[in-house]
């Protein structure tokens, strides 16, 4: 090892503890990087090797009743590949112990073999034996959320018969990855389940022996989904097709998909603003670690290295601190997205998950955050390389400073000397000081953006649980009925007050913008589930046109005043133009609402209602619940509280991590930047620090100098910090922006105050670190150096 | 030690305010041990002005530095008055230098950022009974710089204003290492000048170390030392006005 290297190894280890706070930043940045690229690249190659390998349809059509013979023209289409065709039916289910309704949605299998497409990914036991029509194969997640095995027995209400069905096999499927009720936003595995059941069974159950109600297709290569959509559509329409769907669409694809996109967003995001935060640390600590380095650049070139070799010299002990955090980052983001990884395959169920995070993902983190600390650092390696030899040995000249007369002159009349050199000191550094406080505020803006997500999912649950949804049941119909239907169920035990809703699959056009979504119809007078503005409270609904939440009046580009041209896709599938009468906002979905006996009129039909809001008296629940399951035209019942309860245990189990992580880095961020300054300043002032405990200055006279200084900069970066928060929060809710959801931008006051809380902790501790320095300066080495 | 005694015994009737008993203080560093002071017995009067000589490396800013309540020896005692130093811990030790020590040293050590007056206020501010920080100034003579920063100083007016701000306090002792090893003879003789004006009008008792063997004509009292050791203890029976040294 030559004599430059060894002091580069000794440098390091000299200055071990600066090095390992530069380091912790610049792997925060990586760290983060990894693991949401390594996360995005997990679940999508899993859900691609898991849609290949189980035969993942590309087109989707649910209709009411359709001959068999139709599938051969199905076939027939230019591009379809493969034709499936199923029954799938919604029942609701009754499991031994567990009082509230369950809906079961139950899929044929064929009575042989496995299916053509949408295979099952068997976990246990068998698929169902030819002819038994009491078999059936349930899903794995509601398997494990009812503790049910192979063996065990389960009711089902089918067509307003009971049957006990056994348990033969637990299976998953790649239709099912994100396994939701109707209705629903995220799963509830207690209350919602699929069952397979041979196709014989479901047939007789439902009566549609030679015919058929869902339809699934795969296409060939280089198909467009589109065009065989419309094909398909002509085909089907006149069997109550209420229109086919990509696989873009269907529904657990879809909120897969979401989910990858957003995090790929993040995955750009906050890497993007944790590199750059340690850029800017790295480039700050270094130029000011370098400045007193100078003595002995001076040395190094009298000795007769060249500029060169001096430079090379110090880029190497950047890169070298810059590999410390770029291994350190490796490590952690690896294990987070493992993690992270894990998490998500609760919700999102797959039978494997492959975690292979590429290797360009690693070294684009490196190179990235190489280049930026090699780029921060130059200025200050190019001056130490060009400094003339004999003056980068002596001091630097020692600073001037100025008399101004001024307000501030004034002002620092008042004060003590210590506070006087305090003040000077930043007032001699502007610049420096303020790339600190700059360096603070953006640690403190990533706590706040880190923990304002609990304000803003407190805000959805207010918003869209609590403020919009006052019903505490919602009862979904197998199929539409007359109004008289309001007047029983008000009749059920517990049963406080009913409200009716009907919703139909739509098509909206404007112009060449297109969306296919509902129309959901209610009665002017609702309350239980009304037309809910996030800023206007419960809006009207207006009986000559339609409310459309601002999403997608921003997706149609429509304003109030506009048409839109309405397709229904259902019973006689009328058409229709209608004026946008009002614009809401809500927070999840895109939902457009009419009045209920207009969208009946639309449909050409008398008072149909499909869905029913009900408020309960908990006291009688149990009997409701109980008298519920007997009545054979409930398809669905869904419990506003469960919702609640599941929406909450999913967010906590998510979002806490994801605010733990960053809220650590945000801590990694302050201690990283205050420890350093502190200590370079020390290493700056040590000198002076120790001349006034010669004079006489105790140990908390001269912290109050150092750690004063510090503490004014962190009270400049606080209230910047905040605004940094909000300013990013901002630019992370912009970014989540999705059809499915749109994050609130709400910042509480005690979430402020947390951030401010916790940097200041990390600063504190920093603060005590070099605290400890400072009661181990040097008094007699003060007296006999010149400085 | 001898001529030490005859001195304690014979001429001296003023108050010793500061004495060593048996000092050492050995110095560890790896394996190798550094006799800095070797049993060294001192006594320093009230208002007398004692010049320490000594060679580079002879132990009289190690002296200084015990005495100053810096740095505690190995062995021996210490006592300011009747208290003994070598008992104190390290916050007495800093009231001891609060209160009763001025210092002053070969690069003036003044704060950048604070001007002449905000230098000598700084001790001024923490101390029991100082002077007014312009009066002390004054007595350097420096009233016409006192709002400049040290910067805008030259070397011996950064030194004036040292010494200014050692004197503000009012310290029963003042401890001058090197005063003049940065300095110009001219500038050096200001900075004596100084020095001697404070001995004699506040009677403050002053040591002033040097390896200039030509300052020793300004001391009541010339102590040398070597390898550690009191060699030898002059008295000058007259003391020369740093005007009239020349070197």
């Amino acid at each position: 090892m030559r004599a430059l290297d060894r002091k580069l190894v000794r440098d390091l280890w000299r200055l071990r503890g600066q090095v390992l706070a530069i380091g912790l930043v610049i792997a925060s940045g990586i760290a983060v990087l990894v693991m949401s690229l390594s996360t995005v690249e997990s679940l999508r190659d899993t859900s691609n090797a898991y849609y290949e390998r189980y035969r993942f349809a590309d087109i989707f059509s649910g209709l009411e009743r359709a001959p068999i013979r139709l599938k051969n023209r199905i076939a027939d289409i230019p591009g379809v590949q493969t034709v499936q065709t199923r029954i799938v039916k919604i029942a609701v289910l009754d499991i031994e112990g567990f009082e509230e309704p369950i809906i079961g949605q139950l899929v044929s299998i064929p009575e042989r073999g496995e299916p053509l497409l949408n295979q099952l990914a068997l976990r246990d036991g068998r698929l169902v034996s030819p002819g038994r029509v009491d078999e059936a194969v349930i899903s794995e997640p509601f398997a494990d959320a009812h503790e049910l095995r192979v063996g065990d027995h389960l009711e089902a209400i089918m067509n307003g018969n009971k049957r006990t069905l056994d348990v033969v096999g637990i299976a998953l499927a790649p239709e099912f990855v994100y396994a939701i009720g109707p209705g629903a936003l995220m799963p509830d595995d207690k209350r919602f389940g699929i069952l397979w059941m041979g196709r014989k069974a479901l047939a007789s159950a439902y009566d549609l022996d030679g015919a058929f109600n869902d339809v699934s297709l795969s296409l060939l290569v280089n198909t467009e989904p589109e065009y065989v959509i419309q094909q398909l559509d002509q085909l089907t329409k006149d069997y109550g097709s209420i229109g086919a769907i990509a696989r873009k669409d269907q529904i657990s694809n879809w909120f897969l998909m979401n989910e990858i996109d957003q995090m790929r967003t993040m995955s750009m995001l906050l890497p993007t603003i944790f590199l750059t935060v340690a850029a800017f640390l790295t480039q700050m600590v270094l130029s000011r670690l370098i400045a007193t380095e100078r003595s002995e650049i001076g040395l190094l070139k009298a000795f007769g290295y060249t500029r060169l070799q001096v430079a090379w010299h110090y880029s190497r002990m950047i890169m070298a601190i810059s590999a410390i955090g770029i291994l350190l980052g490796w490590i952690l983001g690896t294990w987070l997205g493992r993690y992270q990884t894990g998490l998500y395959a609760e919700l999102y169920r797959f039978p494997f998950l492959y975690f292979r995070p590429s290797i360009a993902t690693f070294a684009v983190s490196a190179l990235i955050s190489i280049a930026a600390a090699l780029v921060g650092s130059m200025r200050a390696v190019y001056n130490a390389a060009t400094l003339p030899p004999a003056e980068a040995m002596l001091p630097p000249s020692p600073p001037v400073y100025k008399q101004r007369k001024n307000i501030i002159t004034h002002l620092l009349a008042w004060l003590d000397q210590p506070t006087r050199i305090i003040f000077r000191q930043l007032a001699r550094w502007p610049i420096r000081s303020m790339l600190t406080s700059i360096g603070v505020a953006f640690a403190v803006g990533v706590l706040v953006m880190s923990l304002s997500w609990f304000d803003a999912i407190r805000e959805i649950i207010d918003v869209y649980f609590f403020d919009a949804q006052r019903q505490d049941i919602t009862i979904g119909l197998s199929h539409e009925q007359g109004d008289q239907v309001v007047y029983e169920l008000s009749h059920l035990p517990g049963v406080l007050s009913v409200e009716p809703s009907r919703i139909v699959s739509t098509e909206f056009h404007a112009l060449n913008r297109k969306h296919r979504g509902t129309i959901q119809g209610i009665l002017p007078s609702a309350i239980l589930n009304p037309v809910y503005d996030v800023d206007r409270g419960i809006v009207p609904i207006y009986s000559d046109g339609l409310s459309l939440n601002s999403m997608l009046a921003k997706k149609l580009q429509v304003a109030v005043g506009d048409t839109v041209h309405v397709k229904i896709l259902q019973e006689r599938r009328p058409e229709i133009v209608l004026p946008v009468v009002d614009i809401f906002e809500s927070y999840i979905g895109m939902p457009a609402y009419m009045n209920l006996d207009a969208l009946n009129r639309l449909m050409k039909e008398g008072k149909q209602v499909e869905y029913l809001n009900l408020l309960v008296d908990v006291k009688h629940e149990s009997k409701l619940f109980a008298k519920l399951k007997e009545l054979p035209d409930v398809a669905a019942v869904s419990l506003l509280q469960a919702a609640i309860d599941t929406f909450n245990k999913t967010m906590a189990e998510t979002l806490l991590i994801y605010v733990t992580i960053f809220s650590s880095f945000g801590c990694v961020l302050a201690f990283g930047l205050v420890y350093n300054s502190t200590r370079i300043t020390l290493s700056e002032r040590g000198r002076e620090l120790a001349t006034l405990r010669v004079l006489g200055f105790t140990r908390a006279e001269i912290s109050y100098i150092l750690l004063g200084e510090v503490g004014l900069l962190i009270a400049v970066a606080l209230p910047i910090g905040c605004m940094f928060g909000y300013g990013l929060s901002w630019i992370i809710v912009s970014a989540f922006e999705t059809e499915l959801y749109r994050v609130p931008l709400v910042i509480q006051p005690s979430t402020y105050g947390k951030a401010i809380i916790i940097a200041l902790a990390a600063t504190a501790f920093s603060a005590l670190l070099v605290r400890r320095r400072l009661d181990r300066l040097n008094l007699i080495k003060v007296l006999k150096t010149r400085e | 030690m001898q001529a030490d005694n005859n001195i304690q015994s014979g001429n001296y009737e003023s108050k010793v305010t500061l004495s060593a008993k048996a000092l050492s203080k050995i110095y560890q560093t790896g394996d190798v041990k550094v006799h800095a002071l070797r049993d060294v017995d001192l006594s320093l009067y009230e208002s007398e002005l004692v010049v320490l000589l000594g060679a580079s490396g002879s132990g009289k800013s190690t002296l200084v530095n015990i005495i100053g309540g810096l740095d505690t020896p190995t062995s021996g005692q210490v006592f300011f008055y009747d208290d003994d130093l070598t008992a104190y811990n390290d916050h007495q030790l800093t009231m001891f230098r609060r209160e009763n020590v001025g210092f002053v040293f070969q690069f003036y050590n003044l704060i950048p950022s604070l001007t002449a007056l905000e230098n000598v206020a700084l001790v001024t501010e923490i101390s029991k009974n100082p002077m007014q920080a312009a009066e002390a100034l004054a007595i350097v003579g420096l009233t016409d710089r006192i709002n400049h920063f040290p910067a805008q100083l030259s070397g011996g007016e950064q030194q004036r204003v040292a010494i200014a701000r050692a004197i503000a306090k009012r310290p029963s002792i003042l401890l001058c290492d090197e005063p003049t090893g940065a300095l110009d003879s001219k500038t050096g003789i200001l900075v004596l000048e100084a020095i001697e004006r404070v001995n004699q009008e506040l009677g403050t008792t002053t040591i002033l170390i040097t390896h200039n063997a030509v300052i020793s004509d300004m001391a009541d009292r010339v102590i040398t030392l070597a390898d550690g050791q009191v060699k030898s203890i002059s008295e000058n029976s007259k003391r020369c006005k740093p005007k009239d040294l020349t070197w």
